[in-house]
Formats: structure tokens, C-alpha cells, sequence
């Protein structure tokens, strides 16, 4: 099948402003990744073209892309999945709310500084056992969903409050923090509720669901906010 | 040009970066900075799925031992036995260590880290298979990446994120610092160090097929190649039995841990053949090898080039109770054991491992081979093991040897987090003690001509084509058997590429901000280098070992060749070959029969 896609460019060495460019690749197979086409298109159009990636099977986290007005991996886009019949178009574009550096790579900077300020570690300043802290399945299986987080900002810049106002801590902030606010063996959950209860915290959530749509690790997203939620409303975790 | 001082730099930020970085930055009286071409959480680290191995005995009586002795037959008793039980003896506090750190591990009824069966890995010497690879679902290198990542923010570690190495800087005979550029901006960064830590991680992009992501191009260990560092064991990769079929992303060992079995085209689960007492458990190696004799022999599924691995529940339970054992699994359980496993079948093959087999085949995976390490991750480089001062290397980049000719599944990240650990704690305290080299003059100077030159290259070949015809060459002349004929035909062929890359290589970007082509262009350099390194190596062992098998002799040969290949670049581009003893301490070489 043949595919035109339509890329948002932008080299900040050249163009004043960002600009559609469009590449026609034929002999496309229904099950390649829109991650294929777009290296075609480096490796064999225009070496220029940046993105980044790396496992290429949605683990890393690194291409999270606007693809048909939808925030995915382009290494999990499956072309099949985005056209049907034997030609038609995909679009592609940078993450919004994130200032754009080159093509598709955005400057994550300010992202990752949410992720930092909701304490994303693990704490228990208490001596640790001589073997490992005792935690049963369902204790384990309270916080399961938000460790598959890979921090691809999907979530977080699909959301309509973070659009409008990039101090919002966004989902995926939330999530890191629900990890360890739900892990049994963290001593540390009142810190965390404390910050996500600020003007910025989780009230800034609308509930609108984009954030779960666009989780290319199938994490609840928006059901983590509202525990989180919850949790601050009602003083703590159980 | 920006020039920087930290008195310890660690490249490369997955679990062995990260564990260096955490135990390095412990020493107040040091500055510890670590240097990643990639944001941390991206690296391969992060892909590992199945577990982690560690003789804790939660699930049943397990002892570090036979953990060790596992490792050792797995090596087809090429690792040196002294690191190994280093190695093994310390995986059980790593991986409790890992625990304190707030690793979400799987966890049994009582509440302990749950452990699962992997390829290997035996209680009592070979008995029958044991539960030992303590586990997180099947993203337990997820886990330990972010966990790292987590106490290094925890712990206010200096990050140089998106910096790509290009250069090792030596002075004294000693090091002095690396090289580096600032991807988003092109700027070259000095780093003047007293000690530097290679983590680096893999070369799985030589291969056509490979479980490895495009950042795994070897960088680490093709710079310290080019200044003089020999490289040892180069010939053993691993192919890793089971990745997706065409697209060689990794099927965790674990599958078959779970119970998971090998069919061929007749319905046969072949392994039996093959390895009769831990069958579809059997090292890496001999599975991989498996496969491709069913194959050549028009077993292959519709006689094509790849098996299935068969996780349907049904399945399972008939061998579970054909093996008089009482477990029995549902779907309820796969989907809670191996969730990644079956989104990636069902996103990229469209089918569902609980209702269907999975088509895989053998997919290039590791290196046993690397930079040649002692067990305090200091760099050596001769026979005698004598360290060059200053110069630290863990992880898959490294070599010390614990892997030997094969690696034992979960064995990576044991081996990431323990001599990642060691390799820390070491540079730190070198790094207190040791005064500042002076810089060269110019450090920059060749890496800033290198990538000048590249960004002018205005040839008539493309990055990519000269990169897929050495991928090609790789994976038809150096993968999972061999001859001397096509050896010598894939070293022919890589030097003719080099002159391509050297006289008509072709990029299209001439910018500074992000210019990836230029770097994919010097990564393919790297690329190179070790293509030849691993085929000359190659060439020379003239037996079949672990994961290098030679058609032209089938038999491992203890009398001539029980010992390290070291291979070493003459300063004219000339390889050469010396050798190294392997350790032997508890467990003389013996006939390996799974």
C-alpha cells in the first residue's frame, strides 16, 4: 500500500516557523509502525528529519507523538490501524505544550521537572530488615497499574488543563506519585498529598480522560488521579 | 568549548551507570557527573523482561552456589569461576538492596519476593530446574531502571542528559577525561576527569534481527578499542532463541519459565530432543542452535524460518501434569505474569499468545565480550591483567568474565547492579586519592576533525545503506553458526565498507541542533570497528563454544582453546590476537549435557 505522510517540520537552524512537508512511501505493509516509515523517510528521504527513539517496541518511552491528532508511540502505530485501503494519508507532529526544539523532538525539560517535584522515589528512613520489607500480592497489586509508567508524557501533554497552563504538574507527575503514595512499604505519602493538593496538584484535573486514551501502557490514568484525589480528601491512604 | 571537571564521570545511564552513579556519588569528598546520549529512562536497561537471578530461596531451597555453578556451565565453562561466585554471592544482597531501594517485585503469599524458573538455572547442579529469578511481571529491567533513576533524583546525582561520547582522553598513561557533545545544541563538551566509567551497554545493531534498540551501537567500547584498550571474548554474542518473528523483539525467557514450550512444524516439542532433562530450560545457546537445525531440516513451521512457542494455558497444564506437578495455570495468570508479552504479540502480530502460538525465532541479544574488566570493574589490558589507571568499564560493555561463552538468562542484570556497585564504590575511592592529570593539549581535537569530516561527507552512499549491508553480512556470516569461508568473506566485506564510509559516505545535515544523521553516521564508525573486531575473533577460534559454533569444528576443545581471546588495534588499524587463561577455582571442565 502507499502512504503519504504528512510531517510537522521545523529546523530552528533554518525556518522561522514550523511547516507541513509531505513524503510519499509506497510498498508499505499494513503491520508497519509509523516509527518505520519515519526512519524511511530519514534513513532514505532526508537525513535532516529528527525524532527520537530507541527500543522501537514501547518500552523506552522516547517517540510519544502527535499521530492523527492523537498522542501515541510511533513505535506502537501501526500503520493498518491508521489507514484503510490502499493509500492514505498519517500525519504527524511534536507533542503539544511542550516548546518544539527540531521536528518532532520537544523540549522535555519542563515536563520532567514536574516529574521531580512530586518526591518520585522510594522512601522509609526506618532500618531496613535483614531480608526484604514483607509486602503481600494485594499490597503489591494496590500500585501495579502506575509502575508501568515509561514516561513518554503521552498522558500529560494530551491534556487539555496542561495546554492551558503548563504549571499544572499533569498525569503523568500524578501517576509516579501514586506508585509510592499506594505502596505499602513508603513512609512518605503525606509529602506527596501535600504537594499534589496545591493550586497546581491534582484540582487542576478536569476528569476529561484524554490522559487514559492516550496511555500507550494502558495505565487508568485518570482513575489514579481520582484516588489521589480521594486520598487527599480524605486525609491519607487507608 | 566548554571544558568541565568532576573528579569521577560515569557514561552510559542504565542499571550499571545508574548503580555506579548512586555508590560513586556516596563519597562527599568526590564530584560525581554521568554523561548518557540518551534522557536515563531511556536506556536498554529498561527492555529486560523475565528477572533477575539471585539464589534468595523465597519459593524453594536454592543456595549462591549452584547459582554459580549454573553460571559456569552456561559459560560452557569459558568465565572466570572467581568472578563468577563474586558475582553470585552478591546477587542475593543486590537484589535485597534493590528491595530497600522500593523495587516493586512480584511477591509469593508470605509475602517475599516471588521467583520464577529460567533457561539454566538448576538446583544442585542440574538436578532440575529451580525458582530463581526474582521478578517484577515481565518489566523487571523497567523496574530496576526506574528504581535507579529514582534514588539517583532522590540523591541529587549530576546528570548530562542527550551528551553522546565520542572520545576517551588519556594523559600520563592515565585517564584524564572524555569528550563529549551536547546533542541539542552540537557544542563539544571537555570532561576533565581523574576517573572514568564506562556503561555503555551492548552492540546488538551489527545484527539484522536483534532484540536490541538503535542506541545499542557500542559506543563505550569501540572508543576504547581506538585508543589502545584491547577487547576480550568478541567472538560470543548471544542469540537470544525466542524474539517475534521478523522483528526480533525480545520473548522473555520467562514464557518458558511459566511453562512455555517449543513446537515445530510436526506439533513436536523438539527441546526434548535436544535437552532431555530441563528441555525448553536449556541454556540459550543450545536452544538457539535447536531451532535453527529444525529449521534447516524443514521444520520450520509451513518449512519457513522460524517455531512456535506455545504459552496456551491447555498447553501448559498437559506438560505440567504429564511432568507430575500439581500447578496448573489459567489465563487470568499469564495476564498477570506476563502482561508485556502479550500486548507486544498483540499489537505487532495481531494474535493472542493465551489463544495462539507465538511465531518466533532467534534474534542477536547480547555480548558476552566486551572491555576487559577485574571484579572491581577496573579496565585491564594485557594478559597479565594490568589496569589502566583511572579507567572503569560494567555492565554489557564490559567483560570480567562471568558470562563466559554464554550468558545465563537474568545473569545481565545481576551482573549490571553487582559490578555496577563495585565499580562505584572503586572509582570513587580511586578518585579521592588520585590528583588531576593534566589535560592534553587540544583533547578535542581528533573527535572535532572526526565529526567535521562527517559533516561534509558528500559521497554517494547513505548511512543507512552501508549500515543494513554490514547488519546483512553479520547476521548470514557472524550469528549463531559459522565457517572460516564466510568469516573470511564478512571481514572482507566490512573493511570494504569502512573505505565506502572513509571516501563515499554521504549526510544530509550540516546543522548543529540535533543532528542525528551526523551522529547515526559516527555511531555506524563504531559500528564498524566492532564488526571487525568480533569476526576477526571469530575466525581465530577455531573450536565450537557456547554461543560461537563453528561448522568447521563442531567440538569444544579444552586443550587448545580453554582460554580468553584478546583482541587488540595497532595503532595502523592492524588487529591482533593474544590470549588469557581462563580462572578455574571449584569446577573443572567437563562434557555440558542439559
Amino acid at each position: 500500500m502507499k502512504v503519504t505522510l504528512r510531517i510537522r517540520r521545523f529546523n530552528p537552524e533554518h525556518d522561522a516557523r514550523p511547516y507541513w512537508a509531505e513524503y510519499i512511501i509506497k510498498d508499505v505493509a499494513p503491520t508497519d509502525r509509523v516509527l518505520d516509515l519515519l526512519h524511511h523517510v530519514k534513513w532514505y528521504i532526508d537525513g535532516t528529519l529528527a525524532l527520537r527513539r530507541s527500543c522501537a517496541h514501547g518500552i523506552c518511552g522516547s517517540d510519544a507523538m502527535r499521530i492523527n491528532n492523537l498522542n501515541q508511540l510511533a513505535c506502537k502505530a501501526l500503520v493498518k490501524d491508521l489507514v484503510k485501503g490502499d493509500h492514505g494519508t498519517i500525519q504527524v507532529e511534536p507533542i503539544l505544550g511542550l516548546r518544539v526544539i527540531k521536528d518532532l523532538i520537544v523540549d522535555m525539560e519542563p515536563f520532567f521537572e514536574h516529574y521531580r517535584s512530586v518526591m518520585p522515589f522510594f522512601v522509609n528512613d526506618n532500618p531496613p530488615p535483614d531480608g526484604e520489607f514483607l509486602q503481600t500480592p494485594e499490597q503489591r497489586a494496590r500500585f501495579d497499574d502506575t509502575t508501568k509508567c515509561i514516561l513518554c508524557a503521552a498522558c500529560t501533554t494530551s491534556c487539555p488543563s496542561f495546554w492551558a497552563n503548563g504549571t499544572y504538574v499533569g498525569p503523568a507527575a500524578i501517576v509516579q506519585a501514586h506508585r509510592f503514595i499506594f505502596d505499602s512499604r513508603d513512609t512518605a505519602a503525606q509529602e506527596r498529598l501535600a504537594v499534589l493538593s496545591q493550586e497546581d496538584g491534582v484540582w487542576r484535573c478536569r476528569t476529561i480522560f484524554n490522559c487514559t486514551t492516550a496511555c500507550p501502557r494502558d495505565i487508568e490514568v485518570t482513575k489514579a488521579i481520582a484516588e489521589v484525589k480521594n486520598a487527599i480528601n480524605r486525609g491519607g491512604v487507608d | 568549548m566548554k571544558t568541565h571537571q568532576f573528579d569521577a564521570l560515569i557514561v552510559g545511564a542504565g542499571g550499571a551507570g545508574l548503580m555506579a552513579a548512586l555508590y560513586a556519588s556516596q563519597e562527599q569528598r568526590i564530584k560525581v557527573a554521568v554523561v548518557s546520549k540518551l534522557y536515563p529512562t531511556r536506556s536498554h536497561t529498561g527492555a529486560a523482561q523475565g528477572g533477575i537471578g539471585a539464589a534468595l530461596g523465597s519459593e524453594e531451597e536454592d543456595r549462591w552456589e549452584w547459582h554459580a555453578f549454573d553460571t559456569v556451565k552456561g559459560s560452557d565453562y569459558l568465565a572466570d569461576q572467581d568472578a563468577v561466585e563474586v558475582m553470585c554471592r552478591e546477587a542475593v544482597d543486590v537484589v535485597l538492596e534493590l528491595e530497600h531501594m522500593g523495587l516493586p517485585f512480584d511477591r509469593t503469599p508470605e509475602g517475599k519476593i516471588a521467583q520464577r524458573r529460567f533457561g539454566g538455572h538448576t538446583r544442585n547442579h542440574g538436578e532440575k530446574p529451580v525458582r530463581r529469578a526474582c521478578h517484577a511481571a515481565d518489566r523487571t529491567g523497567h523496574m530496576i531502571l526506574q528504581t535507579l533513576y529514582q534514588q539517583c533524583i532522590k540523591n541529587q546525582v549530576h546528570f548530562f542528559d542527550e551528551f553522546q561520547v565520542l572520545d576517551l582522553i588519556l594523559s600520563e598513561g592515565r585517564v584524564a577525561g572524555i569528550v563529549a557533545v551536547d546533542i541539542a545544541t552540537g557544542e563539544v563538551h571537555v570532561f576533565h576527569t581523574k576517573a572514568v566509567l564506562f556503561a555503555t551497554g551492548g552492540w546488538g545493531k551489527l545484527w539484522q534481527i536483534t532484540s536490541n534498540a538503535h542506541a545499542c551501537t557500542g559506543d563505550g567500547t569501540a572508543i576504547v578499542f581506538r585508543r589502545g584498550v584491547p577487547l576480550e571474548d568478541m567472538e560470543f554474542f548471544q542469540f537470544h532463541p525466542t524474539g517475534i518473528r521478523g522483528m526480533g523483539i525480545l520473548i522473555t525467557e520467562g514464557v518458558r519459565g511459566e511453562g512455555g514450550v517449543l513446537i515445530n512444524n510436526e506439533g513436536e516439542r523438539f527441546m526434548e530432543r535436544y535437552a532431555p532433562t530441563i528441555k525448553d530450560l536449556a541454556s540459550r545457546d543450545v536452544i538457539s542452535r535447536a531451532i535453527y537445525l529444525e529449521i534447516r531440516d524443514g521444520r520450520g513451521i509451513d518449512g519457513k524460518n522460524y517455531v512456535y512457542l506455545d504459552v496456551r494455558p491447555e498447553t501448559v497444564n498437559k506438560h505440567l501434569a504429564e511432568a507430575g506437578e500439581t500447578r496448573r495455570i489459567d489465563r487470568a495468570y499469564i495476564e498477570s505474569k506476563l502482561p508485556d508479552i502479550l500486548d507486544f504479540c498483540r499489537t505487532y502480530l495481531g494474535i493472542d499468545p493465551v489463544e495462539e502460538p507465538m511465531p518466533i525465532q532467534p534474534t542477536a541479544h547480547y555480548a558476552m565480550g566486551g572491555i576487559p574488566t577485574n571484579v572491581d570493574a577496573e579496565v585491564v589490558i594485557d594478559a597479565q591483567k594490568t589496569p589502566l589507571p583511572g579507567l572503569y568499564a560494567a555492565g554489557e560493555c564490559a567483560c570480567v568474565s562471568v558470562h563466559g561463552a554464554n550468558r545465563l538468562g537474568t545473569n545481565s542484570l545481576v551482573d549490571l547492579v553487582v559490578f555496577g556497585r563495585r565499580g562505584g564504590r572503586a572509582m570513587a575511592e580511586y578518585a579521592r586519592n588520585a590528583e588531576f592529570p593534566p589535560l592534553p593539549e587540544n583533547p578535542a581535537a581528533e573527535a572535532l576533525a572526526e565529526l567535521e569530516q562527517l559533516r561534509n561527507a558528500d559521497g554517494g552512499t547513505r548511512v543507512a545503506e552501508l549500515r543494513e549491508a554490514m547488519q546483512d553480512m553479520m547476521m548470514t556470516c557472524v550469528g549463531v553458526f559459522r565457517d572460516a569461508a564466510c568469516i573470511d568473506s564478512a571481514i572482507e566485506k566490512v573493511r570494504e565498507l569502512r573505505a565506502i564510509y572513509d571516501t563515499d559516505l554521504h549526510v544530509d545535515d550540516q546543522g548543529k541542533v540535533f543532528n542525528q544523521d551526523l551522529l547515526d553516521a559516527w555511531e555506524l564508525g563504531r559500528m564498524l570497528d566492532l564488526a571487525e573486531a568480533t569476526a576477526v575473533s571469530a575466525l581465530c577460534r577455531e573450536e565450537s563454544r557456547g554461543a560461537h559454533s563453528r561448522e568447521d569444528f563442531p567440538k569444544r576443545d579444552d586443550a587448545n582453546w580453554l582460554k580468553h581471546t584478546l583482541v587488540f588495534r595497532k595503532p595502523d588499524g592492524r588487529l591482533e590476537i593474544d590470549f588469557r587463561p581462563v580462572v578455574i577455582t571449584n569446577y573443572q571442565p567437563k562434557e555440558r549435557v542439559y
